[in-house]
């Protein structure tokens, strides 16, 4: 049961959220030429960290607004909270 | 019979003027407030209380706590029934009623003690290799009869349950010395401290303080990410709430949890009358219980000697002290009173008396066998760290030889452990660092975990093996048990190893030991120790399972804390609720919605309801309530550009009053949801979705407006709940409209199919849009909730004239079925594209891109061989088509071309019709196909869609 800093809100537990999965990931335009494997990629391919792990949460039963943090995957610790249009901090890599 | 009450002054927990009635077994018996059930039944000698899980071997009270593995009782009766509860853990009640379980017909006489007798047939495993030919389905029932333990209620848990959520500094787990140390040097440190025991503290206790504070009768029983700590309080007995669930979040944990004792094994450990020794010594000072008269303590370790001592004083006979090992200290031996003999390198080989100990043959090295009689065997092999929870925290532990046992290793940050689970036994040195660890927990984490635990153990020497030499026993020795719940013996731990399950998680899982209620609390270390002599490794190589919440059994309702039936699953009503139960609805739920299914008059079935509704709509003019379907304002500048994102189709080509049908797709191109899109303004849209997929949608563009498409300046709005619907469909539904006094330019001719108007009638603001699912001049009027029920009694006046009818959901289906029209999710799902159901014809004209679009060119997308949603009638007019059922050339086994998705009745036709999913249905138009179903098979004809009014005329009616 985490406990999940909002941005907006504050400090609520894991309850409250819905999980979004990997930040940051670059949708291919309609204009880009990519194969049907690079849309595989983009659609079904995700990181698998044994450490930090950028991802992104809603706040559901809250604000009901998306952000990203940086959970270690091992130990649950969250590194950093960050909003929806901002860049991973540095320091919060794997 | 041995057990009896002990006069004052002993019994801390017991009020001796409060005597308590109970039953177990169906007799009477007199307690003491204070007592549980297990004192209570010590108290009045009786000692066999059940009868083993695989054995079927008599069973008694085995300790004082919750680590109970044997004394489990049915407890209470009906809607308070509670099976397989530990009658250590169970405070007594008057009136309460228990019972053994797992045997039959009685506990004296249990018809499957026969086990024990074939023990040789039912080692550990054994379903893996006998009972399995000619089937082992033969066996099944009554091997399960047999280790059924005792049955479930089958009533209704009619009893209360809370929870209470806390947010804190410090949580301690355990109010021993270390514990109340640890709060109160936290507290003065200025930390908010919670703490946590499962007795009930005494009065005077010096823990008043006004930053702690204390929840008695409560067990910790579970940690969570981020020092969530879950804890069960057992209210007393007439409290509103039964249980309590607390959820406390604590920035430091301090587990203070104390120590198991560890049995001895020997022959026969399992008879009634063996008892840890530490669990005696409490039931004689905490419950005034003692539990037998003639004492023999089986010992590895140096405490033996001073509960030894204890019982003497307290007036029990102790007769001697067994110790395994050969050289014990003369302090602890200087410690026993004058009369208590000591055996050294000396075990106990037999236990002798059926149901209950009445003598044990001991073999002492050097001096051979020897006789004693005793009716209580007090085993005292050592002490277990309760690292339960700290395990549970992810903690490590190490492995300590002289003591025997398990101790915390590597801490998580922000959990400490103090005292005895802690491997701290000395009393000054536990109190000393407790509150050096409360002080550091008040400044901070990191203070915290910079405190070493003191190395200093204070146990003495604990032997790890404590069983007779093999040598000693006699020529058919008895079992020596290590998991006594689950009837675990030495030589299944020796059996496991031979058949090479030698890893713990093997061990654990062949043999089940370790894998009951208890948790192996008091077996684990015992079964680890034997493991690795079968296998030549130290018991920290063979390793540690994790252990798992709950720390002890919870009860289901409370885990619910009162969110059942309606509170678990609240079910939406519609605005005009009340309206529709006056004119007879039969409400049903969908989804979460409770909706009328039908309306039928004196003496109709659903069916015959549904087809007279159908007709008068058809023929005339009916009401239907669409208020669950989804609604949602999506505003902005950028409002139409994102939904040409959101949908298949193009919404930013619509008029201001018109409407299109929109298909949502995901990114991998499934159908997700379906609706119109109405344009109200430049930059304002009222977008359906189905009632089902409401909230869901609007999610859906949430999410993609706060993650791909930040830079678009839209608002979604839901507002089902915000507009009532009324449906008024059929041939004269203008006609009532009119003469309810709606205006001229709604009129068929005025208003075209699929255009919106917002106008005010009667002073309210309505939001008319000309749409139709079941394929009849149709109108949705949304009003504000408030006046749903005024428009439908208003409406339903002004149709009296016209035979105005109401229809329900039964009969909405059987229209949308005969017009072709998809329920996403039934006709459609989760591997579903948009051409599959028809919704694509010819190349994708929209120049930009969509959610889903880059998908549906994806091989598996475009793949000729789909399945095409087509209609479906029998050959024979007659035979109704089952939902579910395949297209197939042949009897199973064999290849499926296809299934039904929905089937109806056609009033209209006046024959079944069903729509299907047929590979490359679309050019088999005409074809005759075969539907299996059970067994029988319906020859049907495949047809385009629609059934009804192809050109849709009655749709477009002017």
């Amino acid at each position: 049961m985490l406990l999940i800093t909002c941005p907006h809100c504050g400090p609520r537990p894991e309850s409250e959220f819905t999980f979004g999965g990997q930040s940051h990931i670059q949708r291919p335009t309609l204009n880009e030429q990519v194969d049907d494997a690079q849309w595989g990629e983009y659609l079904f391919f995700r990181d698998n960290p044994r450490g930090n792990h950028a991802e992104c949460w809603r706040h559901t039963y809250g604000c009901s607004e998306w952000f990203n943090l940086v959970r270690h995957t091992v130990t649950h610790q969250i590194e950093a909270v960050y909003t929806m249009d901002a860049p991973r901090p540095e320091g919060a890599h794997s | 019979m041995s057990g009896y009450r002990l006069k004052p002054p002993y019994g801390s927990a017991i009020n001796r003027q409060q005597v308590v009635e109970f039953s177990f077994n169906g007799k009477t018996y007199q307690g003491l407030a204070g007592d549980t059930l297990a004192s209570a039944l010590l108290a009045n000698g009786v000692r066999h209380v059940g009868r083993s899980y695989k054995l079927h071997r008599p069973r008694g009270i085995f300790t004082c706590g919750a680590e109970e593995p044997t004394g489990l009782l049915e407890v209470g009766t009906g809607s308070t029934h509670t099976p397989n509860t530990r009658a250590t853990d169970v405070a007594l009640s008057a009136g309460m009623v228990a019972r053994s379980g797992n045997c039959w017909p009685s506990l004296g006489f249990d018809v499957a003690a026969v086990n024990d007798k074939f023990s040789g047939l039912l080692p550990a495993g054994f379903y893996y290799k006998t009972f399995i030919w000619p089937s082992w389905h033969l066996f099944e029932p009554s091997i399960r009869r047999m280790a059924a333990g005792s049955h479930a209620p089958d009533v209704v848990d009619s009893d209360r349950y809370d929870s209470v959520s806390w947010d804190t500094d410090v949580v301690v787990v355990g109010a021993g010395p270390s514990g109340q140390a640890v709060a109160r040097a936290a507290a003065d440190g200025g930390a908010r401290v919670i703490l946590i025991t499962a007795g009930a503290l005494p009065d005077d206790t010096p823990l008043q303080h006004a930053r702690i504070t204390v929840l008695k009768r409560t067990t910790a029983v579970g940690y969570y990410d981020h020092h969530l700590v879950t804890a069960v309080e057992v209210t007393p007995s007439q409290s509103v709430a039964r249980e309590r669930l607390h959820k406390i979040r604590a920035r430091s944990v301090v587990l203070a949890t104390g120590c198991f004792e560890r049995p001895m094994v020997f022959p026969d450990n399992d008879r009634p009358g063996v008892m840890l020794a530490t669990a005696v010594l409490r039931y004689a000072t905490q419950y005034g219980v003692a539990c037998g008269r003639r004492v023999v303590v089986s010992a590895a370790s140096d405490h033996a000697y001073l509960v030894a001592a204890r019982l003497h004083q307290l007036g029990m006979e102790v007769q001697a002290v067994v110790d395994r090992r050969a050289r014990v200290s003369q302090t602890v031996l200087a410690s026993l009173p004058q009369g208590i003999r000591v055996m050294r390198d000396a075990a106990i080989v037999q236990v002798h008396g059926a149901k209950s100990v009445s003598s044990v043959t001991i073999f002492e090295a050097g001096k051979g066998r020897q006789r004693l009689d005793a009716d209580l065997v007090c085993s005292a092999g050592g002490a277990t760290p309760n690292v339960n929870l700290f395990s549970q925290a992810g903690g490590s532990l190490r492995w300590l030889d002289e003591s025997a046992m398990f101790i915390p290793d590597r801490r998580p940050a922000g959990v400490a452990v103090v005292g005895s689970c802690a491997g701290v036994f000395d009393a000054e040195t536990a109190i000393e660092h407790a509150t050096a660890i409360g002080s550091a927990a008040a400044i901070g984490n990191e203070r915290m975990s910079a405190i070493p635990t003191p190395e200093k153990i204070g146990i003495g020497i604990v032997l790890a093996d404590n069983r007779p030499h093999a040598d000693w026993l006699p020529s058919r020795p008895g079992k020596a048990f290590v998991d006594l719940q689950h009837d675990v013996a030495a030589s299944d731990i020796e059996l496991a190893a031979r058949e090479n399950y030698r890893s713990v998680e093997h061990l654990k899982r062949y043999t089940t030991t370790g894998m009951g209620t208890d948790q192996g609390k008091t077996s684990n270390i015992n079964a680890l120790v034997q493991m690795g002599i079968a296998t030549g490794r130290a018991p920290d190589a063979v390793g540690t399972t994790k252990f798992r919440p709950p720390y002890k059994p919870v009860t289901l309702g409370l885990l619910a804390a009162g969110r059942s039936g309606l509170r678990l699953r609240p079910s939406k009503r519609l605005p005009a609720h009340d309206w529709h139960l006056a004119h007879g609805a039969v409400m049903e739920e969908f989804g979460v919605w409770q909706r009328p299914a039908y309306y039928p008059q004196p003496g109709e079935s659903m069916e015959q309801s549904a087809r007279r509704e159908v007709r008068a709509v058809r023929n005339q003019v009916g009401i239907f309530d669409g208020s669950p379907l989804g609604k949602i304002e999506v505003h902005g500048p950028d409002a139409a550009a994102f939904l040409d994102w959101m949908y298949l189709g193009t919404m930013s080509t619509l008029k201001v009053g018109q409407g299109r049908y929109g298909a949502m797709l995901t990114e991998t191109g499934i159908l997700m949801d379906d609706g119109i899109v109405v344009r109200l303004a430049d930059d304002h849209f009222w977008v359906n979705a189905s009632s089902g997929g409401a909230d869901r949608v609007a999610f859906h563009m949430e999410d993609w407006l706060q993650r791909d498409l930040q830079n678009l300046r839209v608002s979604v709005t839901p507002v089902t709940a915000q507009w009532g619907n009324l449906t008024l469909a059929g041939p004269k539904a203008w006609e009532v409209l009119k003469v309810a006094g709606f205006p001229q330019m709604l009129a068929p001719d005025a208003m075209a199919h699929m255009t919106a108007r917002d106008i005010t009638w009667s002073g309210i603001p309505v939001k008319v849009l000309r749409a139709s699912f079941n394929g009849e001049l149709g109108y949705e009027l949304n009003v504000p909730a408030r006046y749903t029920r005024h428009l439908y009694e208003r409406i339903w006046q002004a149709g009296q004239a016209f035979g105005i009818t109401m229809y329900g959901v039964e009969a909405l289906q059987v229209m949308r079925v005969e017009k072709g029209y998809i329920h996403v999710g039934t006709d459609s799902d989760g591997a579903s594209y948009p051409d599959d159901v028809g919704l694509i014809r010819g190349p994708i004209k929209k120049a930009s891109d969509f959610v889903g679009r880059r998908s549906l060119s994806l091989p598996v997308a475009t793949d000729t061989s789909r399945q095409q949603l087509v209609g479906l009638i029998p050959v024979d007019r007659r035979s109704h088509i089952v939902v579910g059922a395949h297209i197939t050339d042949a009897s199973p086994p064999s290849l499926s071309q296809g299934f039904v998705t929905s089937s109806c009745f056609s009033e209209a036709l006046g024959h079944p019709i069903a729509l299907a999913r047929l590979s490359k249905g679309r050019s088999r138009i005409g074809e005759h196909i075969k539907v299996f179903n059970m067994d029988t098979w319906v020859e049907a004809e495949v047809v385009p869609l629609p059934f009804l009014d192809p050109k849709g005329e009655r749709l477009h009616a002017r």
